[in-house]
């Protein structure tokens, strides 16, 4: 059998991760397999975004491993540093959304969705082009092309942001707190476009703090607590039945906003 | 009661002709080159590597701590008994001009580059991009639309320091004006004029950099 089918597209083996000395993470795995959707949910300051920017090395851990397809990285005492090329090759085939957008506002929409093809795939501007448009028409934004980001909206301004990362045609998206900064009317828009892309089978971890969309989109969810997996399990099974009393107390806070489940749609 | 006569200034036209364009072509030289020192002392101190801070950081604090004039003289009297080498008035000083200039544009550059939000470089990163295209395309064009006023002002305060060169005998405005005030007895009119063709060289120019401000600020 293809060993890509069973091996787990992401891999993540006891990480540990300080900032001066306060331990964000603490000896934490994960692993995602190909086409899964795996969401990241926990208090502020448990980790979460932490880990999400140790896969894509934003954030280069103390300790542990990282594998994303065949990229392996080993931290620890005596492991050296990745160099600035090897990290920036490995970081253009995972995509990432920032929790503010982080569009280059001096760009228009079309040019912030082509300048990773053109600067680092050295893609020629016809060809990156016509790729840009064609995923500003698949987040619905074909005809914001030539505004630039201060004329466009929350949700429209993170639409861009998933077409400027999917534009790397990444094998891996993560997702930031991705509807945080939004305004509650424009967060639907955005979930509907990372919906769509679970459905096309990308492998997706997302950092959220929308529990019913986890619940409706994740196969798994994990609960991060300072630094540590406290529970993790089936999105269905962990929302509905958490286990863990911190999973039991955190939970409790969300009312599940709006899209409460009937009965039903509990059923396979 | 003084009787102005402007009349007799006539005869030194050329002179003066001659006295700005030295100071025009001593301005746009040492903009140029200090612009260049400013980028590098600039970068320099923002550079992971430690040593490239301290030679940046005493680069930048000697010549802003220093006076200019003091500088010019130093340039010219002593720099080439230290280093053995001849070294014209106006080569020492376009050299004092400019570094002196790169210490302060090397201020403003760090400053733009440092202003633009931590979360552009990691979207770039997170492309794929290294740090010097993450610089190149992202970065320094955010953070030269914020640079350039600060730019142009120091680069008026640039056109006005030309001046001092005068004391090293280069042929600038002011030094021709010394002359021809020699030549006239009439330097009460010669020095007036001399501030006066300061002035409207100069007045034009704020009112551009002042301009280039409000369009800069309405496109945000």
């Amino acid at each position: 059998m293809d060993p890509s089918v069973t091996q787990p597209k992401i891999e993540i083996a006891h990480l540990a991760k300080s900032f001066g000395s306060h331990a964000v993470l603490r000896d934490v795995s994960l692993a995602v397999p190909t086409g899964g959707v795996v969401a990241l949910i926990g208090p502020s300051g448990s980790g979460k975004s932490t880990l999400l920017r140790c896969i894509n090395l934003l954030v280069v851990p103390d300790a542990g491993e990282v594998r994303v397809g065949s990229d392996e990285f080993r931290f620890g005492p005596g492991t050296r540093l990745p160099g600035t090329q090897a990290l920036a090759r490995f970081r253009a085939k995972t995509g990432m959304v920032f929790q503010h957008f982080n569009l280059f506002p001096h760009l228009t929409a079309l040019a912030n969705v082509m300048e990773g093809p053109l600067t680092v795939q050295r893609l020629k501007r016809p060809e990156a082009e016509a790729r840009a448009r064609a995923l500003l028409a698949k987040v619905g934004l074909a005809d914001k092309a030539e505004q630039y980001p201060s004329r466009l909206s929350g949700g429209q301004k993170q639409r861009v942001a998933i077409a400027r990362a999917l534009a790397m045609e990444p094998a891996v998206m993560l997702f930031d707190e991705a509807t945080s900064a939004l305004d509650p009317e424009l967060v639907g828009e955005v979930l509907g476009v990372m919906r769509a892309l679970a459905a096309d089978g990308m492998t997706m971890v997302i950092v959220t703090h929308e529990i019913a969309f986890a619940r409706e989109v994740a196969d798994r969810v994990v609960f991060l607590r300072d630094g540590i997996v406290v529970e993790e399990g089936p999105a269905r099974t962990l929302i509905d039945a958490p286990q863990h009393p911190d999973t039991k107390a955190f939970l409790a806070h969300f009312h599940r906003r709006g899209d409460a489940p009937a009965a039903g749609a509990l059923a396979p | 009661m003084y009787t102005w006569d402007f009349g007799s200034l006539w005869t030194y036209r050329w002179l003066f002709v001659q006295g700005l364009g030295v100071t025009a072509a001593f301005t746009v030289a040492i903009v140029a080159l200090g612009l260049l020192a400013g980028l590098a002392a600039g970068l320099a101190k923002l550079s992971r590597f430690a040593p490239l801070r301290w030679l940046s950081n005493a680069y930048i604090e000697v010549f802003r701590c220093t006076p200019l004039l003091v500088q010019l003289v130093w340039f010219y009297y002593a720099l080439p008994i230290l280093s053995g080498l001849e070294i014209s008035a106006v080569g020492a000083s376009v050299l004092a001009l400019s570094l002196y200039g790169g210490s302060f544009y090397a201020e403003i550059i760090r400053g733009g580059i440092v202003s633009i939000d931590r979360g552009q470089g990691e979207a770039a990163a997170a492309l794929g991009m290294t740090p010097a295209q993450s610089l190149r395309r992202i970065i320094l064009p955010q953070a030269l639309k914020r640079m350039v006023p600060p730019l142009m002002n120091q680069s008026i305060i640039q056109f006005k320091n030309t001046s001092l060169v005068s004391v090293l005998a280069v042929p600038d405005l002011l030094y021709q004006g010394q002359v021809a005030a020699h030549d006239s007895y009439r330097p009460l009119e010669i020095y007036t004029l001399v501030a006066v063709l300061y002035f409207a060289a100069l007045y034009p120019l704020t009112w551009i950099v002042r301009r280039g401000e409000q369009r800069l600020a309405t496109s945000d």
